[in-house]
């Protein structure tokens, strides 16, 4: 585009008295031959946006604003399509953070200007990646409770809905309930089990297509076009899909590892899915005493670590049936604490009020005499043994463990396998794996794996708190209880969020934009495939497997599965990847734009590569609380600290910068970078140049990671100043000048 | 035809996340905040559990999914005063309460430093004082300041007037009504803080080292009302032993009878804060069950091996404070199966979620709650959307998920006049 500028510095907030707002013109007239530079002392306001308005009106389409930060007063600097927009934070980023007219503020404010300048002058419009024949149907793996819900709510939003069920019919685990937990009064009343209403809606709804007996064979292409192939009667079946669904659930725990509970031993000893069985028999009526054993297997380093989070529920549901079937009927429940969270606190009050009996403690032991069950237990309340004899039944509350979690790792042999261990006592730094494993559920046809990646315990669940359905697959969301342990009121609403997010992706990869944390993005990253060097390195680091790669090594991107991080633009040695504004020339051109002063003059200069979702918003609130800070920095913002190239590092110690720091999110098992292993690999990257710095005889020092969150924010000042102290006793870089 | 916007009532982490996620499905959407910010109550914790990391974080990237999406609009200091109509036309009035400041403010933060008023900080939790100009937390979106209308002394005093360059400042300013019309509506007004203060014989009020878990966040944050430390607010001290009373009004036939969901681990969460800053403090945590539910549980284990915390099941009675601040606790011993005095520097009362909506309702004509305040599922089916905890107890991931599933029943109440 051809490009027409106009800069408008803001002088307002104290700017102007800080700064010598003429020697920032200055720099945008003589430095970068840009004559429409402006002044207002109250940008934001109507009158300053009318001035720029104006501007855009006579043709400009490439402005830079010196003022704020882009975090604020975003409405009135909106322009709409078709400009580009640069803000420069002079306010809490220099004034707000620095003395006031001060040569050293002054330089800080007049390299921030230099280096959006040489940004923008870099900078093209994005243009939205369109794909070809989008399909905007949502493919559900698993026809449970989760799977048949997130189908329904999609298909009432009006979109249409593929089921893939691999038993013979729909319904899954919770199909095979004689009832369901109640979730609201009246308490003493059990609801109908909502499938067969569920199944016969499924089956009148034109716009849900159900296949039983049937498998994803494979799935290829990306977000509003996975090519899917499912298996089913015999033969295969092509499918095209915009979002997909993983509602594969759970299984039971497995009781035959339960042999100290009785099972196996006893045939009265059963779980919880024969009891639901019993129920529908009608077979209670004549059942006098039940017992049910909590966390069996749940809550125990030996099998679960976790809480299965439905068993007490619906332990409290089954004595309830035991009630319905048999007034006289006794249950005691056996547990450690008794887990009936929010308004579930009703049934376990009711369950109370039946007069079922609740013993918390350790299960010791399980006896049995003339057809009847004894168990003994260790009792933490009254602090003695105790024996509750003559149970015609006891039922193992038997936990949950996801589909995820099985399936062996995929495909190596084991010459691989031991190679590839040598290689990670080799080499700590190389980038940690994801956990994949082959469970035969979606069958991704992705260069990093079949499967979504598991965290602990084998679940593919969100790694962020706000975010539960930020899954590491782009459009592929898991649900229910594969995802975590859940009960089935829960499972619904999940498979009701899910639904959204699978819609919501569908619209965005329609609209050619990007989905969470970058949504709405409509930049995409491009290969000048000319220089690739076949390495390999953005297939394996990218966090969200968004590239395939030909059997020569070529890298093929999938836009769509793309979350537009740039960690391929970090990977690539060859800096082939960049997108339209945002790549490895721009930055490291921004960063060669800082003036750096003499050795003689005694002013070092640190570059700081911030991340921008936490470490930008840092510097802005310890500006916003007044907290002076070290004016030697000069800070450029990036998507995610993965796009780091280490040619920035060259460029900027050639440069003559005294430092480099990086400030990005915490890494390792409580990660927080929103793009996974952003910081993290940052880090590794780091550690791989040290070496070369100290070969150059550069001090690895003199680049430094500090994981910062934005709450982080009173401690910036002495942050900076100990690096900046720790550089100071390095002494300058002897690079400087050359 | 339908109307395709969709209101959200409430601008907290459920109601921000369920406006996202229909507003990035393409459609209209309309926040109305009580509060002059976003964010709600999680904008008050130091950390989320089990990462213990800052809400700041996912904050700043719903903010800017926020300031980037053209498709939603938000009113804060507002609050929705009539709904009528039904599901595909609801009309609604809004009315905007006066913050005395216009939209001229650019966050200078020139108002709060000549405004004479001092008032009780209520994002602390009244621990500290604020101005009656004020600025409600450094993290506030939008970044503007407000005036406390009742506090402020107005054209009498008129300081603020005088040194606002950006003429921001209208103290004559009035409440307006706004009307809108929408085709669903999604309820996301949250929760408060159980009133501790109805729990007679724990004294809160009247013993001042007893603080509410709420409290305990602030004074954890840096930039808290205590610089992040945890102190005894009598004398400032530092505490030697710490007392958790769990279900304080939750589970309880005199106060709330549900379970509040979230308070184990927010307590388990609070041992972390407590031990970071003292390492020999003892840490006692009076419970009837522990509640971590699911991979949660990892987290009660991790707090479990430390030896100075130690879990008493059994049910707190009268707290006393003596003159020099100590407190005692009168608690039934489950396990010792007898009544004993557990002494303590500082006691935490775990108090549950209380909904707005039991005290106020939806003011839609009919009812929408249920005996406990809460909004009903079933409330969906005519196009009113429960999300978070508005509608149960639930943490923070819960809540979100509920929000977005609500953001697709509201979605699904836009398709052609519903259904």
């Amino acid at each position: 585009m051809d490009k027409k500028w106009g800069v408008y510095i803001c002088t307002g907030c104290g700017i102007g008295g800080a700064l010598d707002v003429d020697a920032l013109a200055k720099v945008v007239k003589s430095e970068f031959k840009q004559q429409n530079c402006k002044n207002h002392p109250f940008l934001c306001s109507k009158e300053g946006v009318d001035l720029i308005k104006a501007d855009i009106a006579d043709g400009v389409n490439t402005i830079v604003i010196p003022a704020c930060s882009s975090r604020v007063k975003y409405e009135e600097f909106r322009f709409g399509p078709g400009v580009i927009v640069d803000r420069v934070n002079i306010r809490e980023q220099v004034a707000w953070s620095h003395t006031a007219d001060d040569e050293d503020t002054q330089m800080l404010a007049e390299d921030l200007l230099r280096m959006a300048m040489t940004k923008v002058k870099l900078t093209e419009l994005p243009e939205p990646w369109q794909v070809e024949n989008l399909s905007k149907d949502v493919l559900v793996v698993g026809g449970g409770i989760a799977g048949m819900t997130a189908a329904m709510e999609a298909a009432k939003a009006g979109y249409k809905a593929v089921i893939v069920e691999k038993g013979p019919a729909l319904g899954g685990y919770v199909g095979k309930m004689y009832k369901v937990a109640p979730t609201k009064v009246p308490y003493d009343v059990l609801p109908e089990n909502p499938v067969p209403a569920l199944t016969k809606a499924i089956e009148d709804n034109p716009n849900i297509k159900v296949y039983t007996g049937a498998t994803v064979e494979s799935i290829a292409g990306g977000p509003g076009t996975f090519d899917v192939k499912i298996k089913s009667g015999g033969g295969t079946v092509d499918e095209r899909a915009g979002a997909v669904i993983l509602a594969t659930g759970s299984v039971p725990f497995d009781p035959a590892k339960l042999g100290h509970l009785g099972y196996g031993k006893f045939p009265q000893v059963i779980n919880q899915a024969d009891f639901e069985q019993l129920a529908i028999d009608g077979k209670l009526k004549d059942v006098e005493r039940v017992g049910f054993i909590q966390c069996a297997g749940s809550r125990d380093v030996h099998f679960l670590s976790y809480c299965s989070a439905a068993c007490c529920v619906e332990s409290l549901k089954q004595a309830r049936y035991l009630k319905e079937q048999n007034p006289a009927g006794q249950a005691y429940v056996f547990y450690k604490d008794l887990r009936a969270v929010g308004k579930y606190e009703y049934l376990y009050k009711q369950v109370q009020a039946d007069g079922t009996v609740f013993i918390k403690g350790e299960v010791a032991n399980i006896v049995g005499a003339s057809g009847k069950l004894t168990v003994e237990i260790d009792d933490a309340i009254l602090g003695e043994k105790v024996a509750v004899q003559g149970l015609d039944y006891i039922v193992l509350a038997n936990g949950m463990v996801p589909t995820t979690a099985f399936g062996t790792e995929p495909g190596q042999t084991e010459a691989e396998a031991e190679a590839a261990a040598a290689k990670e006592k080799g080499e700590e730094d190389d980038i940690p794996k994801d956990v994949i494993l082959k469970s035969d559920l979606l069958n991704l046809k992705y260069r990093q794996g079949p499967e979504l990646p598991t965290l602990k315990y084998g679940f593919p669940d969100s790694h962020f708190v706000c975010f539960p359905y930020e899954s590491r697959r782009t459009g592929i969301y898991p649900v229910g209880t594969v995802r975590n342990p859940m009960h089935v009121a829960a499972a619904m609403e999940d498979a009701t969020g899910a639904a959204m997010k699978a819609i919501q992706c569908i619209e965005a990869c329609a609209a050619g934009k990007a989905v969470h944390p970058r949504s709405g993005d409509e930049s995409y990253p491009e290969f000048a495939m000319q220089r690739c060097t076949q390495c390999k390195r953005c297939t394996e680091e990218c966090p969200f497997g968004a590239i395939n790669e030909d059997e020569k090594g070529n890298p093929l991107p999938e836009r769509t599965r793309c979350r537009r991080c740039g960690t391929c633009m970090g990977a690539c040695p060859e800096r082939i990847i960049s997108f339209k504004n945002y790549s490895v020339g721009m930055i490291g051109n921004m960063a060669k734009a800082v003036e750096v002063p003499d050795e003689e003059d005694e002013k070092p200069r640190i570059l700081i590569f911030a991340c921008e979702n936490d470490a930008i918003p840092a510097l802005d609130m310890a500006g916003l609380g007044r907290l002076q800070y070290n004016a030697w920095i000069r800070v450029i913002p990036v998507r995610c600290l993965g796009s780091l190239n280490l040619v920035w590092i060259s460029d900027a110690m050639s440069k003559g910068f005294d430092g480099v720091l990086l400030l990005g999110c915490k890494h390792g098992d409580d990660y927080q970078c929103h793009f996974m292993k952003g910081s993290e690999l940052a880090e590794i990257r780091l550690s791989k140049v040290s070496e070369t710095l100290d070969r150059l005889g550069l001090e690895s020092e003199r680049v430094r990671f500090k994981a910062i969150s934005i709450m982080d924010y009173t401690q910036i000042p002495s942050i900076l100043d100990s690096f900046s102290e720790r550089l100071a006793e390095l002494g300058p870089n002897p690079m400087k000048g050359f | 035809m339908a109307n395709k916007t969709i209101l959200v009532v409430g601008g907290g982490i459920s109601g921000l996340s369920a406006a996202l996620e229909a507003a990035e499905a393409g459609r209209d959407v309309v926040i109305v905040e009580k509060n002059p910010y976003l964010g709600g109550r999680v904008t008050q914790l130091h950390q989320y559990f089990p990462k213990l990391c800052p809400p700041n974080c996912g904050l700043e990237i719903n903010f800017k999914r926020l300031r980037e999406n053209l498709s939603i609009k938000f009113y804060t200091s507002a609050e929705v005063e009539s709904i009528s109509g039904q599901k595909g036309n609801f009309d609604v009035k809004v009315k905007l309460n006066p913050t005395f400041i216009n939209a001229n403010c650019t966050a200078c933060g020139k108002c709060t430093e000549v405004c004479p008023v001092e008032i009780p900080n209520a994002f602390n939790y009244g621990l500290d004082k604020t101005k009656a100009a004020n600025l409600p937390h450094q993290f506030a979106f939008p970044l503007k300041f407000t005036i406390d209308t009742v506090a402020c002394q107005g054209a009498s005093c008129g300081k603020c007037l005088e040194v606002c360059e950006y003429k921001a400042i209208d103290l004559g300013m009035q409440p307006e009504t706004v009307s809108l019309n929408v085709g669903a509506i999604v309820w996301a007004t949250g929760w408060n803080p159980y009133d501790p203060s109805k729990i007679g014989y724990y004294g809160f009020g009247r013993n001042k080292n007893v603080i509410t878990n709420v409290m305990l966040e602030r004074m954890a944050v840096l930039a808290g009302p205590t610089g992040g430390k945890i102190v005894r607010p009598s004398d400032g001290k530092a505490p030697e032993t710490i007392a958790f009373v769990q279900c304080a009004g939750s589970r309880d036939e005199n106060h709330q009878p549900y379970c509040s969901q979230v308070c184990c681990m927010a307590t388990l969460k609070q041992t972390t804060y407590i031990r970071e800053q003292y390492p020999d403090a003892k840490i006692y945590v009076f419970y009837i069950d522990i509640r971590a539910m699911g991979k949660y549980e990892d987290f009660y284990a991790r707090v479990q091996k430390d030896e100075n915390v130690i879990f008493i099941k059994g049910k707190v009675g009268e707290i006393t404070e003596d003159a020099s601040g100590t407190l005692e606790l009168e608690v039934e011993d489950q396990y010792a199966g007898k009544v004993i005095k557990q002494q303590a520097d500082l006691v935490v009362l775990a108090t549950g979620m209380a909904p707005p909506t039991r005290d106020t309702g939806v003011p839609v004509g009919f009812d929408v709650t249920d005996k406990d305040g809460f909004v009903v599922t079933s409330a969906a089916e005519v196009g009113i959307s429960g999300a978070g905890c508005a509608k149960k107890p639930s943490e923070v991931s819960g809540s979100v998920r509920d929000a977005t599933a609500a953001a697709l029943q509201a979605i699904q109440g836009t398709v052609g006049g519903g259904n």
